[in-house]
C-alpha cells in the first residue's frame, strides 16, 4: 500500500485502520443491498411501496430491524451441539469478510492486494459452506441438516462452472491479480476492435462467461431460483431454522454482504471495476475519490440482475439444480474456455 | 395437417418473466411515463398507506355484524349455527300489547343480552344467513381494534350502533343466483 497522504503509518496502525474500514463497509453494503433491493425494488415489482414509516421512504427500517433482532433471546435447542451451534454464524460472517479483502475500490483502496486475488476469492467463497454445515449439523434438526447438505451439494456443483467462467477472464487478461484484471480492461492500451473509448470491458468478449458467472453466483449465494438450502416452503428455512436473534441477524448480514461482494467481483471481472476507460483522460489522482463510487455504480448493476432474477422466478427442484449445473453450465463453460484460448492465441 | 405451435427461442419464457417484473417496477416508480420522468412511487403504487389514508371498502364488504334489535326474537338460531360459539343471547318472556284492539296480549321474548365476541368471530357470515327475522346485517366498517382482547366483545348497544352504518341493499348483479329473502333494512325512525 503506497501512502496516499504524506504519512508513513506503522504496520499496526494500517492494520487497525483496515479493520475499522472493513467493519464499516461490510454491514453498510449489506444495508444498501437490503434496502434498495429487498425493501424497495421488490416492492415496486409488486406494485406496492415497501416500508415507509421509519425515516424518509423507510430508510431507517433496517436499523429498526437490526434492533429488533438484537433484543431477541439467543436460543439454542436442547439437543444442539452448543459450541459449534454458536460459532457457525460467525464462521459464515468471517468468510464473507475475507472476500472483501481483495476487492479493489481504487488505485490503492484495497485491503490486501494479493497476487492471486481471484483464486483467493474462489477459495474463500467455499469457506462459508463450512459454517453452513456446522449450523445444520449442530442444530440437531432434520430440516437444518437437509438444508446444510443441500447447500454443500449446491456449492460443489456451482463452484466448478464459476471457476471455469473466471478462467476465461483470466486467460484473456493474462493475470489472476484483481488490480491486474482491472488494468487489463481499463488501463493503457485496452481497446476493442481498435476502439479505446470504452476500454475493453470483458462483458463484451466474455459475455458467455459472464452469464455463467452470474448464474453460478446466484446459486452460490443461494438466491431464488437456487435457494433450496433455505427453501422456506419445503424445509422451513433450512440451516437457519433453529437460529434466532443476533445469530440469525449474522446469517442475514452475511447473505446480503456476500451478495454485494460477489456483485463487486463480477463488476471487477466484467466491467472493469473501479476504473474508467484510460481514453477519457481522468487523472489517476481523481480515481482515488471516484473509484469507490464507480465501483459502487457497477456493483449495483450486477446486484440489480441478481435480485431481479431472484424476485422473478420460482425455485427449481433439487435434481433440476444439479442437472443444470453438470449438464448445461459446465459444458458451456468448457467450450467458452476453449474458444477464449484459441482466440487468444490467434489474435 | 394440424397447425404446429410456433417454435420459441429457448429462454424466451424466462425473458418474458423478467420483462414483466421490470415493467411493473418501472411503472410503479414512474407512473407518468416519459412525460414526467420523476420517481413517484407513492403515486404509482396500487396500495394505500393505511393509517394515513383510508381505503373505502365495497358496500358488501364483511366488516362487522350489525344487529337490528327490534327484529330479534331470541330464537337462538345464530347462536347454534355459529362455528366459533361467539354469540351470546339472553332473553326473558314478556307480554306485548295485542296487535288488534280487544285481542289477547302476545307473549314475546325481550332481548336482555346480545353479544358478539369479535376475538372469536371468523366472519363466516352464517349467522347473517341463518337469521329468519332480518335482525343481523353485514356492515363494511372495519376499524374497531382494541388494546385489550376483552374489549372486542361487542354488546347489544354497540351492535345496534353498527346498524346505522349498514348500507342500503344493493340488488344482486344480473345472472347471479337470485336470493330475494334478504330485505333492505327498514327506514330509520324519524328523530323525535
Amino acid at each position: 500500500m503506497s501512502p496516499v497522504l504524506a504519512l508513513d503509518p506503522a504496520y499496526w496502525q494500517i492494520t487497525t485502520l483496515k479493520g475499522i474500514i472493513a467493519l464499516v463497509v461490510v454491514p453498510s453494503t449489506a444495508g444498501i443491498i437490503a434496502f434498495v433491493f429487498l425493501f424497495k425494488f421488490v416492492s415496486f415489482m409488486h406494485n406496492r411501496l415497501g416500508p415507509m414509516e421509519a425515516g424518509p421512504h423507510g430508510a431507517l427500517q433496517l436499523l429498526a430491524e437490526a434492533g429488533r433482532f438484537m433484543q431477541k433471546e439467543d436460543l439454542a435447542p436442547a439437543a444442539a451441539d452448543k459450541r459449534i451451534f454458536r460459532w457457525a454464524p460467525i464462521v459464515v460472517m468471517v468468510a464473507t469478510f475475507l472476500i472483501y479483502v481483495v476487492i479493489p475500490a481504487g488505485p490503492n483502496a484495497i485491503i490486501e492486494d494479493l497476487p492471486g486475488g481471484i483464486y483467493y476469492v474462489l477459495a474463500i467463497a467455499s469457506l462459508s459452506v463450512l459454517g453452513i454445515l456446522m449450523a445444520g449439523w449442530a442444530s440437531a434438526n432434520k430440516y437444518a441438516l437437509l438444508g446444510a447438505l443441500r447447500a454443500a451439494g449446491q456449492l460443489i456443483a456451482y463452484e466448478l462452472p464459476m471457476v471455469l467462467a473466471v478462467l476465461g477472464v483470466v486467460i484473456q487478461a493474462g493475470t489472476i491479480n484483481m488490480q491486474g484484471i482491472v488494468a487489463a480492461q481499463m488501463g493503457d492500451g485496452a481497446e476493442i476492435f481498435g476502439l479505446s473509448i470504452i476500454g475493453n470491458p470483458y462483458i463484451l468478449t466474455q459475455f458467455v462467461g459472464m452469464l455463467i458467472f452470474i448464474t453460478a453466483v446466484q446459486a452460490e449465494l443461494s438466491q431464488t431460483p437456487f435457494d433450496m438450502p433455505v427453501a422456506e416452503s419445503e424445509i422451513v428455512g433450512g440451516y437457519m431454522v433453529e437460529y434466532s436473534g443476533t445469530r440469525f441477524l449474522l446469517f442475514f448480514l452475511a447473505e446480503f454482504s456476500s451478495a454485494f461482494a460477489f456483485a463487486a467481483i463480477a463488476a471487477t471481472l466484467f466491467l472493469g471495476g473501479w476504473a474508467l476507460p484510460e481514453a477519457w483522460g481522468i487523472p489517476r489522482e481523481a480515481m482515488h475519490v471516484l473509484g469507490p463510487l464507480v465501483l459502487l455504480a457497477k456493483t449495483m448493476l450486477f446486484a440489480l440482475i441478481i435480485f431481479w432474477v431472484r424476485f422473478t422466478f420460482p425455485r427449481l427442484r433439487e435434481d433440476q439444480l444439479q442437472k443444470f449445473a453438470w449438464k448445461v453450465m459446465v459444458p458451456i463453460a468448457l467450450v467458452n474456455i476453449m474458444a477464449t484460448g484459441v482466440l487468444k492465441v490467434v489474435f | 395437417m394440424p397447425e404446429l405451435p410456433t417454435p420459441k427461442l429457448p429462454g424466451s419464457g424466462l425473458m418474458k418473466g423478467l420483462a414483466l417484473t421490470m415493467r411493473t417496477a418501472i411503472e410503479t416508480m414512474f407512473p407518468d411515463g416519459l412525460k414526467n420522468p420523476v420517481p413517484q412511487p407513492t403515486k404509482g403504487a396500487a396500495t394505500v398507506q393505511y393509517p394515513h389514508e383510508k381505503e373505502a371498502p365495497t358496500d358488501r364488504a364483511r366488516g362487522v355484524i350489525a344487529l337490528h334489535d327490534e327484529n330479534c326474537t331470541a330464537c337462538m338460531l345464530c347462536v347454534r349455527e355459529c362455528p366459533d360459539w361467539c354469540i351470546y343471547i339472553e332473553a326473558h318472556k314478556t307480554l306485548a300489547p295485542p296487535r288488534r284492539a280487544g285481542g289477547k296480549p302476545r307473549a314475546v321474548n325481550a332481548l336482555d343480552r346480545f353479544d358478539i365476541d369479535y376475538s372469536l368471530c371468523m366472519y363466516c357470515g352464517i349467522c347473517v344467513e341463518v337469521c329468519p327475522f332480518e335482525a343481523l346485517f353485514w356492515s363494511p366498517e372495519y376499524e374497531y381494534s382494541e388494546l385489550k382482547i376483552a374489549d372486542l366483545l361487542h354488546d347489544k348497544t354497540r351492535l345496534v350502533q353498527w346498524f346505522d352504518t349498514v348500507p342500503e341493499f344493493e340488488p344482486y348483479e344480473s345472472g347471479s343466483e337470485a336470493k330475494v329473502k334478504k330485505l333492505p333494512p327498514p327506514p330509520k325512525a324519524p328523530a323525535q
